[in-house]
């Protein structure tokens, strides 16, 4: 809640009383809450409800939708292109330097605390709606369904947030894997 | 199939959140497999995005502050009162 409440308002503090808020006003509202709906739904309707109220005043102007729009507008490859033969090459746009397999990287390294704070990192670094979009999706373990409606965006923009996200995670945790293998072969 | 139809690794590594969704239309996904059958650069792509996945998976979602969950669970016990 406090992730989605921060997307709204421009500070944590903020972002915390709208929680508590929106606790509270569950608490007090309870009683009409008529099943219609989900119950988290509804919790996240007040919340959000709420947190734009609070972000209209202190914040937010762009609408997501805005946001997500200028975050897909222009090309960007998943993989460096360097990383594939050239078009007159014998495998035009094949593999150059394929990446390696992880199946060998031992389950305690890949998710020990320091993996883990790089792909924290990579997702910080992450344009604003992307961050958001494989936050929802893969920490917060949203739907895709769920991510449009609470944006209001195209399942197709939705989409191309997180496959941006996601490669930009993936590039950063291949960087990270392979100088520590590198490090490991080295003599010392 | 045609030259024309198949797909490169650089096409490929750009469909492979459309596969993960279940998006891809039937032939795309044929396609996708197709290639993904034969090369093990694509394949080690594929493992590498599922492991990505996976490990994102593993950061916690933010806490609340204890401050915060001190003040609600007053509110919380007041109210049940």
């Amino acid at each position: 809640m406090l992730r989605i409440a921060s997307l709204y308002t421009p500070s944590r503090a903020v972002a915390e009383d709208v929680v508590q808020e929106t606790w509270l006003g569950v608490l007090q509202g309870l009683d009409r809450f008529e099943g219609r709906s989900s119950l988290k739904t509804w919790i996240f309707r007040i919340l959000t409800n709420r947190a734009k109220t609070r972000g209209q005043r202190e914040r937010r102007s762009i609408p997501f939708s805005a946001l997500a729009g200028a975050e897909t507008n222009s090309d960007e490859p998943a993989v460096d292109p360097s990383r594939f033969q050239g078009d007159d090459e014998h495998f035009a746009r094949g593999w150059a330097s394929p990446p390696a397999s992880w199946e060998e990287v031992p389950e305690d390294r890949l998710l020990s605390t320091e993996t883990l704070s790089k792909v924290d990192e990579a997702i910080a670094a992450l344009p604003e709606m992307q961050r958001i979009v494989i936050t929802l999706r893969d920490i917060e373990g949203w739907s895709s369904q769920e991510v449009c409606n609470l944006l209001d965006i195209s399942e197709t923009n939705q989409r191309v947030l997180l496959h941006r996200a996601r490669s930009k995670v993936r590039r950063a945790l291949e960087k990270y894997l392979d100088t520590e293998q590198d490090e490991e072969k080295a003599p010392a | 199939m045609s030259q024309d139809r198949t797909l490169s690794c650089q096409e490929l590594v750009e469909l492979v959140t459309s596969y993960l969704e279940g998006t891809l239309s039937a032939p795309d996904r044929a396609r996708f497999e197709e290639h993904i059958a034969v090369c093990e650069g694509c394949t080690n792509y594929l493992e590498q995005m599922r492991t990505t996945i996976r490990v994102t998976g593993m950061l916690t979602p933010e806490q609340l502050s204890p401050e915060a969950s001190s003040e609600l669970l007053h509110a919380f016990r007041s109210w049940r009162s």
